[in-house]
């Protein structure tokens, strides 16, 4: 599925929610940029952790599952919108049937997935429904 | 900037060539192309290629040079030959680049090629090796798949503008009918929405039926001068406009997950230059590499109103004989789509129909046609505009 070293990098980011804002225009960037792209060569980044609320954009149920997903089958995938600002990608922890559009979701931390068998597991964040 | 001609193109049959390897077809295609321009090697000046992964699907880098080998180009000649890469839409760039070349006066006689080996590998590996043209480290980690990815922009686009899933299936039944027109095609069998909407879910709302195969398959074009292309052959096709760009690699960042900025703005630099607009094109062949992204091309290409693409094509204007009518060629769906091939193989689409030579899916009269190639889900696209008039 990846690489350990590629994985490593982004630990914090990837366990914390841990993300990135610029000094010089107020955008959040989550997953972490290290460069603006509003203010380029003139932005000042620094960390931000996220509060790990906000709302699916939209969503897919997965059927046939990617490298390293396949004991996962049918899981949901959604694009969401941190109430900062930033969308990313992740899984919803919820039953298939009640996902929808607008839904309030959370962060939480769980497996991600592994490398093969015996392979090296990945934690890092999901999201669940607000009121769950 | 000089006037660009194609005078010669050619598709080897696209489906699962088990029995031939990566250099075996991309000699083949080379060879139909210079035998229909009617030319030997001596007088070829460059050679791009379009190629996504030979590294994952062939255990094959350095894929300009092993080109450039098997069709005879390094003996003697000693050919410089490029391999252009931007996923999906490495053909369509590997195009723009021999464009740019034979445009800036650098090149006369250049060949644009693209191919892709994709059954050598595990349907499991080829899989991996095309959700590589998203964003391996935020998309793929979190289980993204391709399908999943355009699955998200099917379901905004259902949320926000009704589009059905049978509007989608339209999609594959059109492009399934043309492509049983299309001698190439990998499927050349008809199919109903039923057969679409009751095939297996891959991604919800996208059934297989909504994706396109893996296959292998190669393309060749040769472009010259406008100014002697007449020499070569009677039926010169013109480039009226080529254009590229880019917009951010995962899906998430995008200003609007149901429109691929990359396309509306390589769309509008294409008319641009061309001086034409959309009511003026005859035919365009997308990148329905789903049926969503159908529905989304014809949109963000301006030949349909936003979130009425669905609409227009259950309606029938996309169809041969209807308004502007949308992959002749059986588009990526039928056809199939060896994604490095994929950009040639619509340009070899659109001279074949100018020529007047596309037999039973020949558009009446077509003086216009549009290439429409997309890299991943929108971060690079490549439009590119051909005339039969200079
Ligand atoms: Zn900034």
């Amino acid at each position: 599925m990846s690489s350990v070293p590629r994985f490593w990098r982004s630990l914090g980011s990837r366990y914390n929610l841990e993300g990135t804002r610029c000094k010089e225009c107020g955008e959040y960037y989550y997953p972490p940029r290290n460069f603006c792209v509003n203010c380029r060569r003139i932005g000042h980044i620094e960390p931000y952790k996220f509060k790990g609320t906000g709302e699916i954009i939209s969503y897919t149920i997965i059927h046939t599952a990617a490298e390293g997903f396949e004991d996962q089958t049918p899981y949901t995938l959604a694009i969401i919108q941190l109430d900062e600002g930033p969308r990313l990608t992740s899984q919803v922890i919820c039953d298939p049937d009640k996902i929808h559009i607008g839904m309030r979701v959370r962060s939480v931390f769980r497996k991600l997935g592994e490398d093969g068998e015996g392979g090296m597991i990945y934690y890092g964040t999901k999201f669940a429904p607000e009121d769950s | 900037m000089r006037d660009v001609a194609i005078i010669g193109v050619k598709n080897t049959k696209f489906g699962e060539l088990w029995g031939k390897s990566l250099r075996d077809i991309v000699v083949e295609a080379g060879a139909g192309a210079l035998e229909d321009a009617g030319i030997g090697g001596k007088e070829i000046d460059s050679l791009y290629v379009g190629n996504m992964s030979g590294g994952r699907f062939i255990d094959q880098e350095h894929i300009g040079a092993l080109i450039a080998d098997y069709s005879g180009l390094s003996k003697n000649l000693h050919v410089p030959a490029t391999r252009v890469e931007a996923a999906c839409a490495s053909g369509g760039l590997a195009l723009r680049q021999a464009i740019m070349a034979v445009a800036s006066g650098y090149n006369d006689i250049v060949i644009a090629a693209g191919a892709e080996k994709m059954t050598d590998v595990g349907s499991e590996e080829a899989s991996s090796a095309l959700a590589a043209a998203a964003d391996r480290e935020w998309e793929g980690m979190a289980g993204a798949t391709f399908p999943g990815i355009y699955a998200m922009i099917a379901r905004l686009h259902m949320h926000r503008y009704g589009t059905t899933s049978e509007q989608l299936a339209e999609v594959a039944v059109k492009n399934h009918k043309n492509g049983s027109l299309n001698p190439i095609a990998q499927y050349k069998n008809r199919i109903t929405v039923d057969d679409v909407l009751n095939s297996i879910m891959v991604a919800d709302p996208l059934h297989i039926f909504d994706c396109s195969p893996i296959t292998d398959g190669a393309s060749a074009l040769v472009l010259a001068p406008a100014d002697i292309a007449h020499k070569y052959t009677d039926t010169p096709i013109y480039i009226r406009a080529t254009a590229q760009a880019s917009d951010t690699i995962a899906l998430h960042d995008r200003r609007d997950i149901t429109t691929l900025d990359a396309t509306v703005v390589a769309a509008k630099r294409a008319y641009s230059m061309a001086k034409l607009k959309p009511e003026d094109i005859d035919l365009v062949e997308v990148h329905d590499c789903f049926t969503i992204a159908e529905i989304c091309a014809i949109e963000d290409l301006g030949f349909a109103e936003k979130g009425k693409g669905g609409i227009v094509t259950a309606n029938g204007e996309t169809a041969i004989g209807g308004r502007i009518p949308v992959n002749t060629s059986g588009g990526l769906k039928a056809c199939g789509h060896p994604v490095g091939a994929t950009g040639i193989k619509q340009a070899v689409e659109i001279v074949t129909q100018l020529r007047g030579e596309a037999g039973k899916r020949q558009v009446e009269g077509a003086e216009y046609g549009m290439t429409h190639n997309v890299g991943g889900s929108g971060a690079t696209a490549v439009v590119h505009i051909f005339s039969r008039e200079r």
